[in-house]
């Protein structure tokens, strides 16, 4: 509340900083520990895995990211619908909620080898994946959203005579963005995990896939350069959740 | 006031329970007591004596189990679904709307004509106080401020009845003063009926034209009188002989002396 302009700036700049120096120090300790290659490859080894064309980087990047984006976008898609279904009809709110909470539970990664067996290997099992951990998240917070009105503010609207439509639209629905994006921000931080860990699980491309095969050759390098990029997608996804967050709910009611 | 008229409320014997199981809790036993058009009423009492309650009858959202309750006259007329404002103890604005479009939340609901509503509001605005916050959001307001907001907005649809249960409970001692004035300047000017509800005596007083006090459990009412201070009221008559009195006598009645 109290950022000024000149305080949003130097914070921009510690931020660059504070990345410009975590690589300095990677440097260095390389360099000066002379720390083997297959141990840890210094930052401008990493940047030389690129140019390994036979690692097909562009192909690997689009699937690991269709993956990624692909099982993030069914989940809000999904998990949204659900939640607002559970908002207008209690009886499936109370029946379903609590199957849906236990089902929560269930260690998603667990469910790796069976999503093998159903879908077999592909860029479609791993989609799936990403959406089984991510849909969970955003499906409770939104449907917590949706519930968490103020009785006094239902009484306003009550005692208005307003309809239900009305207590939906102008006070539930924008209510619950906020924790829509609470959702939505756990849960593109989980998609990433979710992709690559069912490219490691079985798959033909994708940067996770990628990883399992350099492991074999000892290609440190190529296996940073894959974990930088994988990183780089999970920030440009969180990234454009934050921005639209910005976009779409007020300052004072953001979560999280 | 003349003794002919007709109150624009009149309670008779109302009583109002609340059935959990099988177990019976009665919030208001017999509540009795008239309002004339225009008048502020002060509701006083410990909490859970169904002071909250009773605005809630009276706001229609709970329906009374015995006795008359009547809103309105034939030259007052009174349409429950419209003529209703209601102020709460937390200012309750919708974060994510500027404070003109928290005003304008029930003339939304009602379905009033846009530009009228959105001049009315800006009117209401500088009423309470509020003119250059149109397009400001509720966390860049005080509380106190936040709270004339959301006496603007009770206002917007031109109720004939505003509800206030505790409006000024939550703010400090010194804003609350100001706002009590605030609240007096207002009512004046925009010719309501109001029925306030506080667990401030001092207050009760000073705001009210007439106070009703209701004592916890068994709920009951215990009294109800007019206050006879002129208007309009100033701080210095908290020191007047008969404020101490009126206040002594609620004390009395609340078994606090």
């Amino acid at each position: 509340m109290n950022d000024t302009g000149g305080g949003n700036a130097r914070r921009t700049v510690l931020a660059i900083l504070a990345h410009v120096a975590l690589i300095v120090a990677w440097y260095l300790f390389v360099s000066l520990g002379n720390v083997p290659k297959f141990v840890m490859p210094s930052p401008g080894a990493t940047l030389d895995a690129l140019l390994q064309p036979n690692y097909s980087w562009w192909t690997n990047i689009s699937v690991t990211a269709a993956e990624i984006f692909g099982g993030y976008f069914l989940a809000l898609v999904g998990g949204v619908a659900l939640a607002l279904v559970f908002t207008w009809s209690k009886a499936l709110e109370s029946f379903f909620m609590p199957l849906l909470v236990s089902l929560n539970m269930i260690p998603k990664v667990a469910l790796g080898p069976l999503i093998i067996v159903w879908f077999k290997y592909g860029v479609f099992p791993n989609t799936v994946m990403a959406f089984s951990i991510c849909v969970f998240p955003i499906l409770l917070t939104t449907a917590r959203g949706l519930r968490e009105v103020e009785p006094e503010l239902l009484d306003l609207v009550r005692s208005l005579k307003g309809s239900r439509w009305q207590l939906f639209t102008k006070i539930q629905l924008p209510g619950s963005l906020p924790y829509l994006f609470a959702g939505m921000k756990v849960a593109a931080i989980l998609a990433v995990a979710g992709a690559i860990v069912g490219e490691f699980l079985g798959s033909d491309k994708g940067l996770g896939y990628l990883m399992l095969q350099v492991q074999v050759t000892l290609d440190t390098p190529a296996m940073f350069m894959a974990v930088i990029l994988i990183t780089l997608i999970g920030m440009i996804l969180y990234g454009s959740v934050l921005f639209l967050e910005k976009l779409f709910v007020a300052k004072d009611a953001r979560i999280g | 006031m003349p003794a002919s008229a007709d109150p624009f409320i009149r309670l008779k014997g109302v009583r109002k329970a609340y059935r959990s199981g099988r177990n019976e809790h009665l919030a208001i036993s017999d509540a009795t007591f008239d309002v004339m058009p225009g008048e502020l009423v002060s509701l006083v009492g410990p909490s859970g004596c169904g002071k909250s309650t009773l605005l809630k009858v009276l706001a229609g959202l709970h329906p009374h189990d015995g006795g008359e309750l009547r809103i309105g006259t034939a030259t007052h007329p009174f349409d429950p679904s419209r003529d209703v404002g209601m102020v709460f103890q937390a200012p309750l604005l919708l974060k994510w709307r500027r404070i003109l479009a928290n005003v304008l939340l029930p003339a939304e609901i009602l379905g009033l004509p846009q530009k009228e509503s959105r001049d009315r509001a800006r009117e209401l605005l500088a009423l309470v106080g509020l003119t250059g916050y149109e397009d400001k959001y509720p966390y860049e307001l005080s509380g106190g401020m936040q709270q004339r907001a959301a006496i603007a907005r009770a206002l917007v649809h031109d109720p004939k009845l505003v509800l206030m249960d505790e409006p000024f409970g939550a703010l400090d001692a010194l804003t609350r003063e100001k706002m009590n004035l605030e609240l007096l300047r207002i009512w004046q000017e925009a010719r309501k009926t109001i029925i306030f509800v506080t667990h401030g005596i001092s207050e009760a007083v000073f705001l009210g034209t007439r106070v009703v006090v209701l004592t916890a459990g068994p709920a009951r009412m215990a009294d109800n009188f007019e206050i006879g201070l002129p208007h309009p009221r100033l701080l210095d008559m908290k020191t007047h002989e008969r404020f101490g009195e009126y206040t002594r006598r609620i004390y009395r009645l609340l078994g606090m002396e």
